[in-house]
Parts: structure tokens; sequence; C-alpha cells
């Protein structure tokens, strides 16, 4: 905030905050400690260090959980529904604003007083429209799913950056003899790059994690993402925490490895998520 | 032109999102089981019952309405205080930032079942350790500690998310703002009062209404934490919309229930995002 020198009052503070921060770290310290050890160890000595490093927990959950295939499916469902939502909203949101006609302006309140709507007001309803068109027990109809829950958002957030980019080089793109689809994704679509990453990441955020729409849409072992098969393998194996904890381990590893490898991307597109309306 | 920009996006809001709305609409007055083939009228049935006799459902109100006014007021002071400790000149701000950002990108669903063994092993092993009582209360078997179980997770969680949106509102307070206020002799206090409160609105207005969402609507983390109990005392409104309907398979008396639920949480986000919006102020 002002630029004092470091004294012992930034000292103090910051000693303050690291101890905080491994408070805060304490419930991952617990979790990952007692994921490697016998049953009896970790009733007898939960807080202390393994006794012996058994690993074998894993390789037992990973084939109980049929990890790579939850993984797999957990990919599948939020990249291309990833893929879906960007190709959708960017250029319904381009539409909209380029052409603000009267129905164009109703249509983009519609959308944005939708985001009001939580979930679980339409989600018993949703199961009889997925069910009709025949689309229950498949990943198709997860991801025809996550288009129409995020379509809202995404739209919102394009056509806020859009009002951005100068319309000048559109126009002279179109003398230049562009056709309009040419015109979207030969020069709009690279411009949007930065929002478009924001978006992914928002969206990655909450369909890999997401756990009650799949629940009521997903129900064959073979098709469940990560959080479907925790909470089955859970189920059976509650209060047999070693296994259980390996199975949490590995349920979340994949996400704090992408948030990890993707931090600085995910903190600047919360940032920008956030500034809306 | 219109119909390809705009024509698949339509289409999936409106069979995802619009029709399930206007069919919860109907559906809320009728007696639909899911399974019959025939559903019966029964007008506002359904509203009187959950308002004079659905006891399950009031307790599940007043549950979330206590959890959320906890959760929001203790998670966006917590994000708020970070962010303000993490502007200053840390040597290790961006680790920290790190570490309380970290919870967020974990589902919920995860999350409780982290802290049921957290709750139920880790506590119980920091208090023989210790002696502190804090750590040998019966967590998660009693309605207020599995009530302040479930606030202590949703802070844990929140506050890093929040103190995200709040950072980038301090750094967004100009520089000579700050300087002026040096000049004219205000305090730490005061700057931050009279200057830096004032120029983050924006960033409250965000930080109050996600808080405020993500608490009502709470469901994966109740689910794995503390599934409702001990006896429904901590059970949320959705998770009892979701028991109503796909356990107890009254769909009609479910979707009742969500139309409720949706009036409720719009009134409420819609209120805070008006009376927060009109402390905003312009440069």
């Amino acid at each position: 905030m002002e630029e004092t020198r470091y004294g012992g009052r930034l000292l103090a503070l910051e000693i303050a905050v690291i101890v905080l921060a491994l408070v805060y770290f304490v419930p991952f310290y617990f979790v990952l400690v007692n994921s490697v050890k016998s049953f009896g160890d970790l009733m007898r000595n939960t807080a202390g260090w393994p006794e012996a490093f058994v690993w074998s927990n894993y390789a037992r959950v990973w084939d109980i959980m049929r990890y790579p295939l939850a993984f797999m499916n957990s990919l599948i469902v939020t990249v291309l529904s990833n893929v879906g939502l960007v190709v959708i909203s960017s250029m319904a949101a381009y539409r909209i604003l380029r052409h603000p006609t009267r129905f164009n302006k109703l249509l983009f309140a519609l959308f944005v007083a939708a985001m009001v709507i939580p979930f679980q007001s339409i989600m018993i309803p949703l199961v009889k429209v997925v069910s009709s068109s025949g689309l229950m027990d498949s990943r198709t109809g997860l991801i025809l799913c996550y288009f129409g829950f995020g379509v809202s958002l995404n739209l919102f957030l394009y056509h806020g950056f859009m009002k951005s980019i100068p319309q000048e080089i559109e126009e002279s793109a179109v003398v230049d003899g562009c056709t309009p689809y040419g015109v979207f994704w030969r020069i709009v679509y690279p411009l949007l790059k930065p929002m478009t990453i924001t978006v992914v990441i928002l969206n990655s955020l909450w369909i890999w994690n997401d756990f009650l729409l799949p629940s009521l849409v997903l129900h064959d072992a073979g098709i469940r993402t990560i959080p479907l098969q925790t909470y089955a393998f859970f189920g059976q194996y509650t209060k047999q925490w070693d296994l259980a904890l390996a199975g949490l381990v590995l349920g979340v590893a994949p996400m704090v490895a992408f948030f990890l490898a993707m931090q600085k991307h995910i903190i600047a597109g919360i940032s920008a998520g956030a500034v809306k309306g | 032109m219109q119909l390809v920009f705009v024509g698949p996006a339509l289409l999936f809001f409106a069979a995802v999102v619009l029709v399930p709305f206007f069919m919860s609409i109907y559906y809320s007055m009728t007696d639909w089981n899911g399974v019959t083939r025939t559903v019966v009228w029964t007008g506002l049935d359904n509203f009187r019952t959950i308002l004079a006799a659905d006891e399950a459902f009031r307790t599940s109100f007043w549950f979330t309405t206590r959890y959320t006014v906890a959760a929001v007021v203790l998670s966006n002071a917590v994000g708020f205080a970070l962010a303000l400790f993490l502007t200053m000149p840390l040597k290790t701000r961006n680790a920290l930032r790190t570490v309380f950002f970290l919870p967020n990108v974990i589902a919920g669903l995860l999350l409780g079942f982290i802290w049921q063994f957290i709750f139920v092993k880790g506590f119980a092993a920091v208090g023989q350790l210790t002696g502190i009582a804090f750590f040998n209360l019966p967590w998660l078997g009693t309605a207020s500690t599995a009530f302040w179980g479930m606030v202590i997770v949703s802070v844990w969680q929140m506050s890093g998310y929040l103190m995200v949106i709040y950072i980038a509102g301090i750094m967004n307070v100009p520089k000579d703002l700050l300087e002026a206020a040096k000049i004219d002799g205000a305090g730490k206090w005061q700057t931050l009062k009279s200057v830096i409160i004032p120029m983050v609105m924006p960033a409250f207005t965000v930080c109050l209404f996600l808080a405020i969402s993500w608490s009502f609507k709470v469901f994966d983390l109740n689910l794995a934490l503390t599934k409702g109990g001990p006896f429904g005392s901590t059970e949320s409104v959705a998770l009892n919309i979701y028991k109503e309907a796909f356990q107890n398979n009254r769909y009609g008396l479910g979707t009742a229930k969500s139309l409720i639920f949706f009036i409720i949480v719009a009134a409420v986000t819609s209120l805070q995002v008006y009376f927060t919006k009109r402390k905003e102020v312009e440069v």
C-alpha cells in the first residue's frame, strides 16, 4: 500500500501471516501424511509421521476407483464443454453487440437475468428434459447441459470485452472482401484471446469440480467423472480412512497440478471475471 | 447470419434453462411423482403444504440463513484482511497468496470428505497432543458444532477467492489519492476508512454477491461433510429439495420448494447488489 522500509513491524506481520498460512495448510498435511499409513498406524498415530510408508494404498485405490477411466471422463467432459461454450457464446455475443436490434437487446437481457436462477430451481424438470431427449447416461448429454448453463456468463463476459474492440478494423476487412464469418474468425476472435483464457479457466474450475449435475445425468460406472467416482468410492469405504484418503488425494491432484501450472492466468482470470455488472 | 451466430447459444440456453424453468412453474402446482404418466393439477396445495406443515423445510431454511450470514460475514472479513496484508511489501506474499487460494481449486464434495477426516480424526489427535478443549469437542456430532464445522470449512475455502478480488480492488486505488491522504496527515486507520474502503466498494459488491449466492446454494459440501445431520439440523435448502425430489419421489412438492428457493435467492442477491452499488463512488 505504501512505500515503507522493510522494518520490524512488517517482519512481525509477515511472520503472523505465515503462521496463518500454515494453519490453512494443516488439513492438507493430515490428508497427505495419513494417506500413506497402514490402517493401524493411522488410528494410533494420526498426527505424526508414518512409521512406514504404505504406497500400496494408492495402487489399490487406483484400481478400485478405475482412476484412469474417471480421469479421462472428466477430461473429455471439461474440454468439449469448453470448446463448445467458447464457440457459441463468442459468436452470439458478437452478433448481439454489433446488431443491437430490439430482439437482440431483449435476448441479452434474458441471458443476463437467467444468471440469478439457482441450478437447484430447475434441476428437477431438467432431468425430465434430458431423459426424454434420450440423452440420459451419456457424456454428450452432460456436455450439452453445460452449454446451456455456461452460456449466460460466458456471453456476458465476451460482450463486455468486445466493447473495447474498435469496429474500424472489421470495416476495413469487409472493404477488402472478407466474408462476415471471415471477419469474425480471422479478425475478431484472435483479439478475444485474453477473455477466452478467462472464460476457459472459470468454466474449467466449475465443470471439473461439479458434482450435482453429473450425479443426475450420469449413472453408469464406466462414464463417471472424478467427483462422482470419489463419491461412490467413499460411500463403500467410509471409515477405511487409509484407502479413502489416498482416493481423496488422487481426486484432488489433477486440479492442484493444473492450478500450480496455470497460477498466473487463474488469478488474473478470476480478477477479470469478477469485474462484471 | 443471425441464426448461425445466435442460434446455437439460444437453442441450448432455451432447452437447458428456459424450458425447465417454465416446466418447474407448471409442475409446482401438480402432484407429479416422476413415475406415473398422469399428473394431477393441484393448484396451490404444494405451497400450502410447505408453508404450513413442512417442519424439515423450515428447519433447513433457518439453518441456511444462519449459515449464510455467518459464512458471508466471516469469509469477507478474512478475505479483505488477507488482501490488505498481502498488498503490503511482504517478502513471501506471492507464495502466501497461492496457499490461501489453493482450497478453491478443489471440488466442494472432496473438501467435505477431507474435512470430515479432519474433524473426526485430525482434531481429536491435536486435542490429545495439546489438551485444548476446542479440539476435543464432538465436532459434527451435535447441532451447534456441526453448524460451525460447516462455517469453518466455508470460510477456509471462500476467503482465498474473495482475497484475490479484493487484492485487485486495492491495487486499483490510485496512488496519488493515497499520497494526498498522507500529505493531509491521515493515519493508517483513517486512510483505510476514508480512502481505501470507499474505493474498493465495487469489489465489496462482487464479493458479497458471490459469497451470498455460494452459501445460499451450498450442496456438495453439505452432502459430503454432514449429510444434513445430526438429525437434519444442518440440512441446507438445496439438500432438502434434492431429497424431496429424488429420494422421496415427490417431484411436484420438490419443484414448489425450488420455486420458493429461486424467489428468495433472486430477491436477496438483487437487493444486496442494489444497496452496495449505491455506495460505490465515482472518481
